[in-house]
């Protein structure tokens, strides 16, 4: 449990993804079997045990503590486990292994459970006691993906992430035979029907590097903004995973019911309806949901677009050229209205490609993908045969409102910028941006932020409203959490108007009006304006993150 | 004459009304005693000015030679204005003390200041000094504060160097006091590599070293290549100022109780949270009361109002002063 603890300490308050992952690799080489493995599962959310509910813990707290001063404690806190782990008063004795916590939780009656917890308490350490009372409620707040867990295995020894990401599925807690294998033992046999394959991605481009290909080697089609999946069915076992191998088959139902197929396809699920697809705002109400309501699979009824077969009539198709692995798809028969397969895209040469780019039927359609015609389905990202040719990026000309002071490799520098529109005479907070910029309008951002602060408030400073900054995003959605009423996809700053009168900057209304207005003219993009700089700084690939 | 004519509250801070002197002003008055050099209890501009050597030596580093008009060192039992008045260590930082105030026929009154009773390598411990009234702070005057052996919250630091030897190590350190306790306790957890110090905290840890505490090599925290996978001590303003910009990808710690509460290291952007106090945590602040056992027990500063509940749980009188001008975050 001490080192367990020590774990969930450092991960988090440790910002950055790449000392996160060291951390994790350490303790995985550093920790034996089975509560590494363990300790893996509750990072990814995989371990499940049954719940110990807040109300069982104010109890066991009510019979030691005076109500008063637990109560003035959790209201200095603010959160009840750390409140408890901080104010029991244990004597540490020894450790309790995390497979010994793990089985006095699983194995522990409703009845004797309240005691079983109090015994626990009773000898731990406060960090350690606040880890089994974060493990004990099922909530460790790390924020850990599973695919960050994985890449710290993929760390460890000879397989890659793709290999561990093949075998994953159908393994259970504490993982002891991933482990064996990482430290050179035998490949962990497909445990379970339906696995998951890594799946291929796609570079990013432009109509430049496009010059350089012929275009005959190449098919296109739309790129739809749903989400990218791996529908899976296996001798009666059904599956759909996102690109990183997360399953959602849960949020799915209506999806998975009408996959009455056997193989592997990949894909992307969409919102539908009389055969309109959806935005993506509408998929996502659909997402990180266990189960679905009737009325919102009524709807929000979901369909999946297939691109490629991976595995097909009990055969894998992956190594063979794409026009084969087409070929078959246009001749599959899926049975179901729901599944349909994502046409090509006719063609002649880039600037007719460029043409159909500029003019998609359909709002939701987010740019054309490339493929090489004679590629092979590849898991990762190889360089070359698949590119994604995405729309120009929408913009708003936004005011600095407040920053942030970053982390890292940003100590020390104002880098989270929060920015917003006019609605009347008063500036509304519209999204935050922290990238986008060169290091070098770090640096001057950093001095303007600065030099015109208002107020401060810890780590963030209210700046004077004098600053335009010209913010690119790649679509709007309403939104009720947000005070403005709407969330920007993917922002980032494509430009600081140090010229541009504050008064000058776009309204709340101009952000509105592309929300309903996908389909209209798109009178802010990226594409029609004066461009200030060559090459916009590079940035990360809204892609990257996952649905 | 009771204790509430001796000593009470005024805008100015704590005032006795015999000896005609206030505790730690936090306003200009004629004749003030300091407990502490820290900020918020010492401050520039009294007529005369009571307190320990060293205490009367670090308001000079920090106001200048000028701070007061006339300096009085406090050494043995001193009567002002017919009230007898002694300073007794209080183990906080260098020089602190409780001030033990009795006046001709009253209840012998002993104002605390800050104090702590962990073994602190740069000053001398806090002695028990008997009293009717006995005037504590409560910084964490709350039952979630169990300040845990600074020698294993100094042991995460070397391991997160360890993790991380190319990343210089930040720790964020109070100049008075704090500063030089995380040193001292680097060294004596066997970290003996220079050790490199921001402009801001590096006269009064001078001053330390020239008042006998051993504090190894120390060196500015100037040149760049140098400082990459060092420790680095600096006051926690530092952080939010354009000096960080020098450190490629440092590691941001703070060393400060409070460092006990998530939420209070997230708000500050720690990334290596150590809990080492200067002050009485829960345990010592309550088991200090109960040893003393004083007919009363009265609150300057903090969580008072958790404090005053547990000495009604345990038949103790107190009441909260409620003294304003201390900071919370004065730690």
């Amino acid at each position: 449990m001490k080192r367990f603890a020590a774990l969930l300490e450092r991960l988090a308050f440790t910002p950055s993804r790449n000392a996160k992952l060291q951390i994790l690799r350490h303790y995985l080489e550093r920790t034996p079997d089975p509560d590494r493995g363990y300790a893996l599962a509750a990072l990814t959310g995989d371990l499940k045990l049954r719940a110990v509910t807040p109300s069982l813990l104010r109890r066991l707290v009510a019979e030691r503590f005076d109500a008063e001063l637990f109560a003035l404690s959790y209201d200095f806190v603010g959160d009840l486990a750390e409140t408890i782990a901080l104010i029991w008063d244990g004597t540490p004795q020894g450790d309790l292994s995390l497979a010994e916590a793990v089985q006095i939780l699983e194995t522990t009656g409703k009845a004797g459970l309240p005691a079983a917890i109090a015994r626990v308490l009773d000898r731990l350490g406060p960090s350690e006691r606040l880890a089994f009372l974060k493990l004990a409620t099922g909530n460790l707040r790390i924020g850990l993906s599973a695919r960050l867990a994985r890449t710290a295995l993929a760390g460890m020894g000879a397989p890659d992430i793709a290999d561990i990401e093949e075998i994953w599925h159908g393994l259970t807690p504490p993982y002891a035979e991933v482990f064996d294998w990482i430290a050179g033992g035998p490949r962990p046999a497909h445990a379970a029907r339906a696995p998951f394959r890594p799946v291929m991605l796609s570079t990013p481009v432009d109509l430049d590097d496009l010059r350089g290909l012929d275009p005959a080697d190449h098919v296109a089609e739309w790129k739809w903004d749903g989400i990218r999946v791996q529908a899976v069915s296996d001798g009666g076992v059904r599956r759909l995973y996102s690109r990183t191998g997360e399953d959602v088959s849960g949020a799915f139902p209506d999806v998975i019911a009408e996959m009455n197929f056997e193989g592997a396809v990949d894909g992307e699920l969409l919102v539908r309806r009389a055969g309109e697809v959806a935005s993506f705002n509408e998929l996502q109400q659909r997402l990180n949901r266990k189960t679905v309501s009737r009325a919102m699979l009524g709807s929000h009824p979901a369909g999946l677009r297939v691109y490629d077969l991976l595995i097909w009539g009990g055969e894998d198709l992956r190594s063979r050229p794409l026009m084969d692995r087409r070929a078959v798809l246009e001749a599959a028969d899926f049975g179901s209205d729901r599944i349909d397969v994502s046409a090509l895209l006719a063609f002649d040469g880039w600037d007719d490609l460029a043409a159909l780019r500029a003019d998609p039927p359909a709002a939701v359609i987010e740019g054309v993908m490339i493929k090489r015609r004679d590629s092979p389905y590849v898991g990762g990202r190889p360089r070359g045969p698949w590119f994604k040719w995405k729309r120009d990026p929408r913009v708003v000309d936004a005011v600095l409102m407040y920053a942030q002071r970053g982390h890292g490799k940003r100590s020390g520098f104002y880098s989270d910028f929060t920015f917003g529109l006019w609605a009347d005479d008063q500036l509304v907070p519209v999204g935050k941006a922290y990238f986008g910029f060169t290091d070098e309008e770090l640096r001057q951002l950093d001095r303007f932020v600065r030099s015109n602060t208002t107020e401060r408030f810890g780590p963030v400073r209210a700046v004077a409203p004098k600053l335009v900054l010209e913010v690119a995003f790649e679509g709007v959605n309403r939104s009720t959490r947000h005070k403005s009423g709407v969330a920007l996809r993917f922002p980032r700053i494509s430009l600081i108007r140090w010229d541009k009168p504050v008064e000058e900057a776009d309204r709340l209304v101009t952000l509105e009006a592309m929300i309903e207005g996908e389909d209209a003219a798109r009178p802010g993009t990226r594409h029609g304006r004066a461009r200030r700089r060559g090459t916009e700084a590079p940035v990360a690939d809204p892609d990257e993150g996952g649905a | 004459m009771r204790a509430d004519d001796v000593l009470y509250p005024t805008e100015a801070g704590l005032y006795c009304a015999p000896g005609d002197f206030h505790i730690d002003p936090v306003r200009p008055v004629p004749r003030a005693l300091i407990t502490h050099g820290h900020g918020d209890h010492a401050r520039a501009g009294h007529g005369s000015v009571l307190a320990t050597r060293q205490t009367l030596e670090i308001m000079a580093i920090r106001y200048g030679e000028d701070f007061c008009d006339r300096r009085q060192v406090a050494d043995g039992p001193v009567e002002v204005n017919g009230v007898r008045v002694s300073f007794h260590p209080a183990g906080h930082v260098l020089g602190s003390a409780q001030i033990r105030v009795a006046a001709p026929g009253a209840p012998v009154i002993v104002v605390s200041g800050d104090y702590c009773r962990t073994p602190n390598p740069v000053c001398a411990p806090w002695e028990p000094v008997a009293c009717d009234v006995f005037v504590t702070e409560a910084t964490f005057g709350l039952p979630v504060f169990k300040h845990p052996d600074p020698a294993a919250e100094t042991r995460r630091l070397l391991a997160s160097m360890a993790e991380f030897p190319d990343r210089a190590h930040l720790v964020g350190a109070y100049a008075l006091g704090k500063a030089q306790r995380v040193i001292a306790l680097l060294r004596q957890a066997g970290h003996d590599r220079p050790i490199h110090l921001h402009g801001a905290v590096q006269r009064l840890t001078d001053y330390h070293v020239a008042q006998g505490v051993e504090l190894g090599d120390l060196r500015p925290a100037t040149t760049a290549g140098e400082i990459e996978g060092q420790v680095v001590i600096a006051p926690p303003s530092a952080f939010a100022s354009p000096w960080v910009q020098r450190f490629r990808d440092p590691v941001i710690c703070f060393a400060s109780g409070w460092m006990a509460v998530r939420a209070r290291a997230r708000q500050r952007g720690v990334e290596l949270p150590l809990i080492v106090s200067d002050h009485v945590d829960w345990p010592q602040l309550t088991g200090t009361l109960q040893e003393l056992r004083p007919d009363e027990v009265w609150v300057t500063h903090g969580r008072e109002e958790a404090l005053v509940r547990w000495c009604e749980l345990n038949q103790l009188r107190a009441r909260p002063l409620r003294l304003v001008g201390y900071e919370d975050e004065a730690e």
